[in-house]
């Protein structure tokens, strides 16, 4: 037998019909398989042919990614299953909103980090902002970190998209 | 014509739409929500319609059906407790890839979520337990989302698909749309021919084999009689060893000198063992299931291994494989057999001699030895003499869960595809008898034994009511031991004789009930009336309970206790002393 396999993070991109049940198809077969989901989002992406495309960032050795990959490419609706992990370069971003409550010098230094890490600010009060911050996830989670000590009161995530570098679709 | 003189209702183009799909039998249970086809249905005379008396055995019956045409099972009930009753049968159907489309009725569109009288979640409650589902919101989608269901029911590795119908959708009116051939599915399309490449490497592989074994499986039976023919082609051409799962068995001819028997958890010595020491093992449409490969670091250590199967995801599940090859079967075997052919290949003849001698002398234990004295009926000589009986017969078996039906799988032969049913993956107690009556309503004439336990049949006694109504001459035969007889076989194995809830309390009288029911009962638990009683089943053409009194302590044996190897196998109860069960394998089924 193989020696025991390291479990590795991989981003699967999903293409499938954007019919009723479809995510409930996705998550059931995760849950019910017992394989996780570290990050999932889902939107219409293909008007004319009504897809959805679907990314998720899960773990597991590569028998279990393996394993992931054919168990979605099993299910009717979906068009197409994509690793993007292992297909070589691609991009992640993620999409953060963070509220962050104070005044005096913690406000400053809010709106100055903020600025280092090219967030917007969005809506603002007299006692709060809010910041939209987009980028790799460990740059998303380094400002909320920071922020946690400036005020931070509620944040917002959307999880990863991704896509492949070049001139390919998906 | 204009579209408003040619509509129809919904539960009309249902019918309809069953029709040309070649429908001939629906197995199912009528209830509010589905009256508007139940309406249809007595309006016309192409469909026939089973009436069962539970929703779980309209399934099981469409399963036999099924598996013993090699057609799609077709299934109506009603909402809510119509659809979860079928869940298992749903849940049995997908464990073993039976073709079976589900016909479920709904609420009507506008009270579906508001918790109405007999709403479920159909199509939530069975996502997990079929190959897919649909809800069909306008009437104007019936007739394709029903074509659909058919191709996705019967194609690639086949499978349950349920279709849940609204009862206000069977009453609106639309056109009906005929079946488009062939079939384009727009992201659906199961790869049925293989790798031209992966064929030529598996026969690199099987040419230079020198201890080979094919170890085959349900997916030859559902690929068609044909895959079954090409299969025995191959392995006489290669002259190789053979060994089928549970699902696989009559596949190939059981008594064919190559077969070695049932593999798996017990499965005979010589199957196991052949696994454990060949160099190629050739796969073809089995799954490496728990029951099959024992402790997963042991499993053929030293082999080759070349997996085909429809289904990617079968690959590299459980085993890791050397040359996986997707592809149907019968596709598969062709192929392997050209290029065989073509290549001509010269075996290493000392070696096939030599690794055959090895199995002839593992054959030689003789592991499926019983010992039958004049008091008691051991099972396996009752299943024998059942054999004796009807082998020159047209006959169909299928069994209930537990020891009866290993039994039957090790002391019945199997000589052809599609006359073997039982409940292989979801091990399913009440299997047997319903999917007896669908293979019945398959084959009116032939004769048709479902192998039972006193405690499995119970699970759907009610069916009695089924045969009695359309006279299906089924034949029942109980091995009664009056305990569940594999949870007391495990309780006595591994703990410590503590036979928990397991002894069957309260039996009826199986003589009486059947005679309840207008059927024929008949009883012995005397050796030497065992034939007389056999005979006397076979020659009744109404239905045969038969009650075979067996020894109440007997074990299913050879056995490889859960989480063991191939080679640590229990062939005999005195075995047992000398191996006591790990802990690891006390946690597994």
């Amino acid at each position: 037998m193989s020696p025991v396999e390291t479990a590795s993070r991989h981003t699967i991109s999903v293409l499938v019909d954007n019919e009723p049940g479809i995510l409930a198809r996705v998550v059931g077969l995760f849950s019910g398989r017992g394989y996780n989901i570290e990050s999932l989002t889902v939107a219409k992406t293909n008007e004319k042919e009504n897809l959805s495309r679907i990314t998720i960032v899960t773990a597991g050795t590569p028998m279990v990614i393996e394993q992931i990959k054919a168990q979605l490419d099993r299910l009717v609706p979906v068009h197409r299953v994509r690793d993007l992990t292992l297909e070589g370069e691609h991009v992640e971003r993620e999409l953060a909103l963070v509220k962050v409550k104070g005044t005096g010098e913690k406000r400053v230094e809010a709106l100055r980090l903020a600025d280092v890490f090219r967030a917007k600010v969005i809506d603002a009060k007299s006692d709060s902002f809010v910041f939209e911050v987009t980028g790799a996830s460990d740059k998303v989670d380094t400002f909320i970190g920071l922020m946690e000590g400036l005020g931070l009161i509620d944040v917002g995530r959307t999880g990863i998209v991704a896509t492949t570098r070049g001139g390919e679709a998906i | 014509m204009k579209p408003e003189e040619s509509a129809t209702t919904g539960a009309d183009l249902l019918v309809k739409a069953l029709i040309d799909e070649e429908v001939e039998v629906v197995f199912g249970y009528p209830g509010g929500a589905v009256l508007p086809i139940y309406d249809s249905l007595f309006k016309q005379n192409r469909l026939r319609h089973i009436l069962v008396r539970h929703e779980q055995a309209a399934v099981h019956a469409a399963e036999g059906y099924a598996r013993s045409t090699g057609k799609v099972g077709v299934v109506l009930v009603t909402s809510g407790p119509g659809a979860t009753n079928a869940v298992t049968g749903l849940t049995d159907a997908l464990m073993d890839s039976i073709p079976i489309v589900c016909l479920t009725g709904q609420v009507p569109t506008h009270l579906i979520g508001n918790d109405a009288f007999q709403e479920a979640d159909t199509t939530g409650i069975t996502r997990p337990c079929t190959k897919h589902n649909y809800l069909v919101k306008a009437v104007g989608d019936l007739a394709r989302t029903v074509h659909e269901a058919f191709y996705v029911a019967r194609s690639g590795r086949p499978g349950p698909v349920v279709i849940d119908l609204p009862k206000d959708v069977l009453m609106n009116k639309h056109d009906y749309e005929a079946p488009k051939k062939p079939v384009q599915h727009k992201s659906y399309r199961p790869q049925v021919k293989p790798d031209p490449k992966k064929i030529e490497q598996a026969i690199d592989l099987i040419q230079a084999a020198k201890r080979p074994v094919f170890y085959t499986g349900g997916g030859v039976i559902n690929s068609g009689p044909k895959a079954s023919k090409l299969l025995a082609q191959f392995v006489h051409l290669t002259g190789f060893p053979i060994t089928n799962t549970l699902m696989g068995l009559g596949a190939f001819p059981a008594s064919d000198k190559q077969f070695l028997g049932m593999l798996g958890m017990h499965g005979t010595y010589e199957a196991n063992l052949a696994m454990y020491h060949c160099d190629v093992l050739i796969d073809i449409g089995a799954r490496f299931d728990d029951r099959i490969t024992g402790k997963l670091s042991e499993f053929s250590p030293k082999s080759k291994k070349i997996h085909v199967d429809i289904d990617p995801s079968s690959i590299n599940k459980n085993v890791r494989v050397d040359l996986p090859i997707v592809g149907d079967a019968a596709h598969v075997l062709e192929e392997m057999i050209r290029v065989w052919k073509a290549r001509q290949p010269r075996i290493d003849q000392k070696a096939h001699k030599a690794w055959w001698a090895e199995i002839e002398k593992w054959r030689g234990r003789n592991c499926l030895a019983y010992k039958q004295d004049k008091e008691t009926i051991k099972p396996q000589f009752a299943l024998e003499r059942l054999y004796h009986h009807i082998k020159d017969r047209d006959h169909y078996i299928t069994t209930e869960v537990g020891q009866h039906q290993m039994w039957a799988a090790q002391f019945l032969k199997f000589e052809q595809p599609n006359h073997w049913m039982t409940s292989g993956g979801l091990g399913t107690m009440g299997y047997g008898f319903p999917a007896a009556m669908g293979v019945q309503i398959a084959h009116p004439d032939a004769l048709v034994i479902d192998v039972a336990g006193e405690a499995s049949i119970m699970m759907n006694i009610q069916e009695l009511s089924t045969v009695a109504q359309y006279r299906l001459p089924v034949k029942i035969f109980i091995l009664n031991n009056q305990y569940m007889g594999m949870v007391r076989q495990w309780q006595e194995l591994l703990h410590g004789g503590r036979y928990s809830e397991s002894y069957m309390e309260s039996l009826p009288d199986f003589v009486k009930l059947a005679e309840a029911f207008g059927a024929v009962g008949l009883r012995t638990g005397n050796p030497s009336e065992l034939d007389g009683v056999i005979q006397e089943m076979i020659k009744i053409t109404k239905p045969v309970i038969v009650d075979v009194l067996v020894d109440k302590a007997e074990n299913c044996f050879p056995m490889i206790p859960s989480g063991a190897a191939h080679y640590d196998m229990l062939l005999g109860p005195n075995d047992r002393a000398e191996k006591p069960i790990s802990e690891e394998g006390m946690v597994l089924v």
